[in-house]
């Protein structure tokens, strides 16, 4: 089944923007993941499901090296990104981030204007063009212009929950980056809201490639192209995640390879 | 900025280091810049480190905790009397101000917590802290100093005690807080009156951080000079003359012996200076260090 | 339990009502922190009282000309605390300047991941150190220390800047920039330790959301953080000002006890709380009058200040927190 599993992977991994071969993550001497080779394709949106503590949100993290923020972090394997290991001696991680935005789990919004908030990124990357229209183009492309047009100035802060995931969603589209993380972006909105950001995703996808955590089956099942199923060994308390079956999202819901996933799916665990 | 590129028109280049790069630079440069302002903030600390042992070191000896400071030309003696003095008036003001500010502070924090006078006193006392030493002085000077008729040691132990109020106050009742609200139910649900759960359960539970802001307050309150200078003055002789305890005379202390000696034009007196000066950095740091280490264990725990 | 049930308890068991003493005893304690409570609240109000009360004569004869006044002679009877009111400001805002950049950069330093965290409580350990050494040990340091390192540099400038108004002097001996460099190394704990609190209450995620855009660390701390917490560092900066204003023994010993307004940086000057150490021991009860105004004023101007710095700090505390 491995072989099988692997010979999947490595077809789907031929038109990888982004291929992530993660052998092994460490958090200090703890180690939260292995053996999860998953490949995300342009143009399309890649689910990570599974139970809670396999490590998705980590393995999400590695693709724009946002772990290296967390003390005592290892990681051991490769992500390739158009062809070039970002964990390589000579890769610098913030030119990385640059191109592979990220939406986190809980909207966080800079405490400044909304205005200013979306144009953060164009100015640290020294945006020549027109900022305010850019503003605008990704505050409508993230379905948020009008509600807050006449009110740019005010502080990102003031929006609500939905609103500021929003806005969070607008300034990570703004400089067009090639990947858009999403790390469990709709698990602190309500319905209204997570109906919303998941149109919005939809959406996105015309333009960009879309890498989605989530902890919502039915959320992936409805957006997600691909799907990326990961399991936990629970071994003397300590959780390591793995990567069970990727696949289609149709194939991997309707007919999983694994006895697991199929498990999974049924809710026999959650 | 273009949007997304096409496939493979992807050069490596644009995510390698680089140090062409403005943000690589700019960032190195605040970086370097950042070390070297925090190694210069560490300078005037071991200056006045070193200073201490070598000219306050090199003058130490038996002499200088049991004589009297000498007179103008004389050469050698000591400075036994202003440690005793430092000692009489910081423990006069300890006598003060502990027991008092752990009773506000079991006030503030159980008993009336909301209460209007607990905001206003609180208010009060947080303005206390910021007051300047020297005005600790002048209010001792006006309310003992003027009373009594003369400079004295208690005169300067109430300045001290002033000055060391705020600190007790606030470190306990900061501690009293964190003590977990279940153990104060525990200790009224078992049928203690309010003074019995306070007094026997809550109180020793928060001792140790209590007892990190009297550390703290007492470093504090040996190193002042200003409160002193016009209490206690200062005196060449010992507090006990003829077997009897002068209290009510002017006292002796190591920071106005410092502050007095340290314009002098005499060798020997800015010699004594730096061995008192030393002598009152070890007291100090004994102080604070007892004080942290309490601290310490207490968030340990 | 056979026989009759204990007399102190009801239902043969050891439990009873408090007794009587008990409940007095209750009373006692309550009300004895009440009282003491009481008194602190009497007691700022009577230093106030105190100090305002042996500064009235001195009022009543010199009005607010004492303010703007800038002779001190008690011969002639003529007081006035201008230069001292300008020696004050001008030597707490140096010092601050100072001050206020070593400290937010250290903050920076010990908050933004340049060291591992052994190394970070160490050398936090070491600037609070600079706040346990007291300040007449300071005054003995920049006498013998900082005066005699400074001049050869002082006297560089004058000579050859000297139409500056700030290098506008040579420094004899004590001079406003000495007292202003002590004064700043005796302020610089408390703005880093406040600096450092307001940086540590930036909330995480949005340290993560700043990274994961591409920023730079450097970009992240200026573009971000430090305006995330800066009014949080305003506040720590009028705190720090509050204690250089007050500050008595350093000043005392470097500033040179010389009534004049100059900005030359090493020209002696004169400050408030200085001039109150210097001048009491030795006034008559004319001067003593007038050196009680000058505490008023003091006093005044620290309550003032302090007043607005913590309530700058207690509100974006609660602004950052109320957010995260």
């Amino acid at each position: 089944m491995a072989i099988a599993e692997n010979l999947v992977t490595t077809a789907f991994a031929k038109d990888a923007v982004l291929d992530c071969r993660l052998d092994r993550l460490h958090y200090g001497s703890f180690q939260a993941v292995r053996d999860s080779h998953i490949p995300v394709h342009k143009g399309r949106i890649t689910g990570f499901i599974g139970p809670s503590g396999c490590g998705k949100s980590s393995v999400l993290r590695c693709f724009n090296r946002t772990n290296d923020l967390i003390p005592g972090f290892s990681f051991d394997g490769q992500v390739l990104f158009e062809g070039s290991d970002i964990y390589a001696a000579d890769i610098d991680p913030v030119a990385i981030r640059r191109f592979i935005g990220m939406v986190f789990q809980q909207p966080n919004p800079f405490a400044m204007s909304i205005f200013d908030n979306v144009a953060f990124g164009l100015k640290i990357n020294r945006y020549k063009g027109d900022v305010a229209a850019r503003v605008e183009e990704a505050l409508r492309q993230a379905a948020l212009w009008d509600e807050v047009k006449d009110k740019l100035k005010r502080s990102g802060l003031s929006l609500s929950g939905g609103q500021q995931q929003r806005l969070c969603i607008a300034r990570a589209i703004a400089t067009s980056p090639t990947v858009l993380l999403m790390d469990e972006p709709c698990s602190a909105l309500d319905p209204i809201a997570t109906q919303r950001i998941e149109e919005l995703m939809l959406e996105l996808k015309e333009r960009y490639t879309i890498a989605l955590v989530t902890h919502n089956m039915q959320q992936a099942r409805r957006v997600a192209d691909n799907t990326a199923f990961m399991g936990v060994d629970i071994a003397g308390g300590r959780r390591t995640g793995y990567l069970v079956e990727f696949g289609s999202t149709d194939q991997v819901f309707e007919d999983p390879r694994e006895a697991l996933t199929r498990e999974y799916l049924r809710g026999k665990f959650s | 900025m273009s949007v997304a590129p096409g496939p493979s028109a992807f050069d490596r280049a644009a995510i390698t280091r680089s140090w062409r790069r403005r943000h690589t630079l700019t960032s190195s440069l605040l970086t370097v810049f950042t070390w070297l302002v925090a190694l210069l903030a560490c300078v005037p600390l071991f200056s006045v480190l070193y200073m201490l042992v070598v000219k306050g070191g090199a003058r130490l000896s038996l002499a200088v905790f049991t004589e009297l400071p000498p007179v103008a030309f004389e050469p050698g003696g000591g400075f036994g009397n202003a440690i005793v003095g430092t000692g009489v008036m910081v423990g006069i003001a300890a006598l003060l101000a502990v027991p008092a500010g752990i009773l506000i502070a079991v006030y503030l924090a159980e008993f009336g917590r909301a209460s209007r006078i607990a905001r206003i006193a609180r208010f009060c006392i947080k303005t206390l802290t910021g007051m300047p030493s020297i005005l600790a002085g002048v209010f001792a000077y006006a309310a003992v100093v003027l009373v009594t008729g003369g400079y004295s040691a208690p005169a300067g132990g109430v300045a001290l005690a002033l000055l060391m109020l705020p600190t007790v106050v606030l470190t306990a009742e900061e501690s009293l807080r964190m003590v977990p609200q279940p153990m104060r139910e525990a200790a009224y649900g078992i049928g203690c009156t309010p003074t019995q759960a306070v007094l026997r359960v809550v109180l020793p539970t928060a001792a140790p951080g209590a007892l990190t802001g009297i550390m703290l307050a007492v470093a504090r309150a040996s190193g002042e000079t200003a409160p002193l200078l016009f209490t206690a003055l200062f005196s060449d002789y010992w507090i006990n003359q003829l077997g009897t305890i002068e209290l009510m005379e002017p006292t002796a202390s190591l920071a106005v012996l410092i502050y007095n000696y340290s314009g002098m034009p005499f060798e020997n007196q800015i010699e004594l200076a730096w061995a008192a000066s030393l002598v009152l950095v070890i007291l100090v740091m004994l102080a604070n260090g007892a004080g942290r280490l309490l601290g310490r264990n207490r968030t340990g725990h | 339990m056979a026989g009759e049930p204990a007399k102190t308890g009801n239902h043969g068991g050891i439990a009873r009502a408090p007794a009587a003493g008990e409940r007095i005893a209750d009373r006692l304690f309550r009300g004895g922190t009440r009282v003491l409570t009481w008194l602190v609240v009497l007691l700022s109000a009577y230093i106030v009282w105190e100090i305002g009360g042996s500064a009235l004569p001195a009022i009543r004869e010199y009005g607010l000309g004492f303010l703007i006044g800038t002779e001190w002679d008690p011969n002639a009877g003529k007081f006035g605390v201008l230069p001292q009111i300008w020696g004050t400001v001008y030597s707490s805002f140096l010092a601050l300047l100072m001050a206020g950049t070593v400290g937010l950069v250290i903050a920076i330093f010990l908050t933004q991941g340049f060291l591992p965290a052994k190394l970070e409580t160490a050398f936090r350990s070491i600037v609070e150190l600079l706040a346990a050494v007291p300040s007449v040990v300071y005054g003995l340091w920049g006498i013998h220390v900082v005066i005699p390192l400074l001049r050869p540099a002082a006297d560089w400038l004058h000579a050859e800047l000297g139409w500056v108004p700030f290098f506008g002097t040579t420094l004899s001996g004590p001079g406003m920039f000495p007292a202003a460099l002590v004064l700043a190394i005796m302020v610089l704990p408390t703005v880093a330790a406040i600096s450092q609190d307001a940086l540590r209450a930036v909330p995480h995620k949005m340290r993560e959301a700043v990274y994961g855009m591409g920023a730079t660390r450097w970009q992240a701390i200026l573009k971000v953080i430090v305006p995330a917490a800066s009014s949080s560092i305003f506040g720590a900066m009028v705190l720090g000002l509050g204690r250089a204003l007050g500050e008595t023994m350093a000043l005392a010993m470097l500033v040179g006890n010389s009534n004049q307004i100059t900005l030359s940086l090493f020209s002696p000057a004169n400050t408030l709380a200085a001039s109150l150490a210097l001048n009491f021991p030795e006034a008559g009860v004319v001067e003593a009058g007038a050196l009680m105004y000058a505490a008023l004023v003091l006093l005044a101007i620290t309550l003032i200040v302090n007043v607005i710095g913590a309530s700058i700090v207690a509100r974006s505390t609660r602004r950052l927190e109320g957010q995260a």
